[in-house]
């Protein structure tokens, strides 16, 4: 039985392990392991006396042993992630959408919008998901919803909540495919991300997660052909990262642009902010009649999804440029600038100091 | 009573439980006491300074550094020192180590003797949750340390380049900026500057998946900044330095109309600049 060094270190895991049994896609033998390991603790705490408040304590098995019992006949065949939830949102378009949020447990790092294109012949995946464990829920939900094969697997650019699911379609028939940059990229990133990922998301979420390089890429434009359906891939300069790559359904009008698009939810400069700036104009010039964004609502429409992050990035460099001239030091730029956007979006506080520091850093050069 | 209605009335029961207990401990949660990084700092005393003896560095050495790594291939770090103004002694060298970095000696500033050098900014690269710690060296060898703990930036943030296409066609590109103090010491003209290089800094710690390979670690090794003859800062960089290494310091100046910039990498290429220094700063 493990021992804990204090009280608040016992509290914690009892915090983790209920809010794991809230996470819809643990399995049933977890939710065995939780409840032996709180039956356990509570033996062990009325029989030393140490000091816990054995009210919360109480409460706590009884709440997981009700947890447990209202779940058993969803989930308790194995320990496999259920079908992944997704919206059609135009015809043969489906979309999970993600929650805006890290990469945790609770969440098992779904938190990306994700999807799949079914053509006549094939079915194209657009993104995988943040663990091996989502593109496994991911490919049940396509096969619910379609008898056709995956030839496809398309990764929208380096970021862990969207390749990380590439994974549960290894030993099939497909092709990976991504910006010409990916395969760099990945090399240089992914074993960064694996790590640390596993603190926040845990070892058991990732179980199985790893680097799918990919094996096709694109430099500029491709058209593949799923049968009667055409997807147009363009992959784009620096911008969001170095390997962002968009999706294009010419039969529905329907772009999934990757993280080069995020509404309500922040967007995280990983690439050049000016590049990002100018890919908008680009962007803007796609007929499409609906986007897909990264993150955010996934019917969203087109063009006036980029207005949002267009604003932030022009009030984001013109606060450091104001900075840069007066010689205001990078650490303290960054603690204000971008600041008048705060109101209009979420994850501010996770992802606008970071934006500006890398923003900071490119602009400095002009 | 339905089962239906008895079901409800549980599972409302439950979740009240469950929302109270999961306040109640929420708040009792506390941050764990990070003696374990410790051994690290001891070991990085012996293996980097000798395990020679650390002085407290209160009021001799502060660093600045943020409660987040932000963005983790650019941290912003700033080191503050000064002996008290009846001390014969002078700082002479600054070393910035990051404990929990594969290589944690991020830089050693060799200070000039008449550089009168006060503070040093620079960015670094922060891999995991990490103690830093900035050692300043007096001229008679006694050691000053402070230390701060950093927190480590979010999984989608990497140590690692934005654009390594650009950083190449780039390479060797130079900038000085200069920056007048905004209020200069009675008899003395006290200064900023900061140099820029653009330099991928390759870490050496990535492989290449195809031929499982390490690509090699390709970084600025040592920049020497001077004002006419007179050296003002000399970096000796590692890996842990960011991509585009970053350097602003404030000095003394010594009347010298020029300020050059010699740096040199670990491929032995040479990168060289002077600048004109600029009368009012900008």
């Amino acid at each position: 039985m493990t021992r804990h060094a204090s009280k608040a270190a016992y509290l914690n895991e009892i915090r983790g392990l209920i809010t794991k049994m809230h996470n819809a896609s643990i399995g049933a033998a977890y939710r065995v392991k939780v409840i032996t390991r709180f039956a356990a603790h509570s033996f062990i705490a009325v029989h030393n006396k140490t000091g816990l408040r054995l009210s919360y304590h109480w409460a706590a098995l009884v709440y997981v042993l009700l947890t447990y019992f209202s779940l058993v006949p969803i989930s308790f065949a194995a320990d496999d992630p259920r079908p992944l939830e997704v919206k059609e949102v135009a015809p043969g378009v489906f979309v999970h959408k993600g929650i805006n949020a890290l990469m945790l447990a609770e969440n098992g790092g779904a938190i990306a919008n994700v999807g799949f294109v079914v053509g006549a012949q094939s079915v194209a995946v657009i993104d995988t998901g943040g663990s091996r464990r989502q593109g496994e829920a991911l490919l049940k939900s396509i096969e619910q919803h379609t008898d056709l094969p995956v030839r496809w697997v398309i990764n929208t650019h380096v970021h862990p909540d969207h390749v990380f699911g590439n994974a549960a379609f290894l030993g099939r028939d497909v092709a990976f495919v991504g910006h010409v940059r990916l395969p760099d990229a990945l090399q240089q990133r992914f074993e960064h991300y694996l790590a640390a990922n596993r603190a926040s998301m845990t070892e058991r979420l990732l179980a199985g997660t790893e680097l799918v390089l990919p094996t096709e890429t694109v430099a500029d434009v491709r058209q593949i052909d799923l049968g009667g359906r055409i997807l147009t891939l363009r992959a784009w300069p620096v911008a969001h990262t170095d390997s962002d790559l968009t999706v294009f359904d010419e039969t529905t009008g329907t772009l999934f642009s990757g993280d080069l698009v995020f509404l309500e939810h922040l967007p995280s400069i990983d690439g050049s902010l000016r590049g990002w700036q100018k890919a908008l104009d680009g962007l803007a010039a796609i007929p499409a009649t609906r986007v897909v964004p990264g993150h955010g609502p996934i019917d969203s429409p087109w063009p006036a999804a980029i207005e949002p992050e267009r604003r932030y990035f022009d009030a984001l460099a013109k606060d450091l440029k104001t900075a840069i001239d007066a010689g205001i030091p990078l650490a303290t730029a960054v603690q204000t600038a971008g600041e008048g956007e705060r109101g209009d979006w979420l994850l501010f506080d996770q992802f606008n100091m970071r934006n500006a520091t890398a923003a900071y850093a490119e602009l400095e050069w002009e | 009573m339905t089962l239906s209605t008895f079901t409800a009335a549980v599972a409302a029961l439950v979740m009240g439980i469950g929302l109270s207990a999961g306040t109640a401990i929420a708040q009792s949660v506390v941050a764990p006491a990070g003696a374990e990084t410790d051994e690290v700092w001891s070991g990085l005393v012996t293996d980097v300074f000798d395990g020679r003896p650390m002085q407290d560095g209160a009021g001799i050495i502060e660093l600045e550094a943020p409660y987040r790594a932000e963005d983790a291939a650019i941290v912003p770090m700033a080191m503050n020192v000064k002996l008290p103004p009846n001390d014969t002694r002078s700082i002479r060298k600054v070393t910035l180590v990051i404990d929990q970095n594969p290589a944690p000696v991020a830089a050693v500033f060799e200070l000039g003797e008449k550089a009168g050098i006060e503070r040093i900014e620079t960015r670094v690269r922060v891999n995991m949750y990490s103690k830093v710690h900035a050692v300043a060296e007096a001229s008679d060898g006694t050691l000053y340390m402070t230390e701060k703990f950093v927190k480590a930036s979010g999984g989608c943030s990497a140590p690692a380049n934005k654009d390594a296409v650009a950083a190449l066609k780039n390479l060797g590109q130079m900038k000085l900026r200069q920056f007048a103090a905004a209020t200069p010491a009675p008899g003395t003209e006290r200064r900023e500057a900061q140099v820029m290089l653009r330099h991928p800094q390759y870490s050496g710690l990535q492989m290449d998946q195809v031929t499982r390979n390490y690509i090699p670690a390709w970084f600025i090794s040592d920049l020497t900044v001077r004002q006419g003859e007179d050296m003002l800062l000399k970096v000796s960089g590692g890996i842990s330095l960011s991509e585009d290494p970053n350097i602003r310091f404030s000095y003394l100046s010594n009347g010298a109309d020029t300020i050059t910039v010699d740096a040199i990498d670990t491929e032995q290429k040479v990168f060289r600049s002077s600048f004109p220094v600029e009368n009012g700063g900008s």
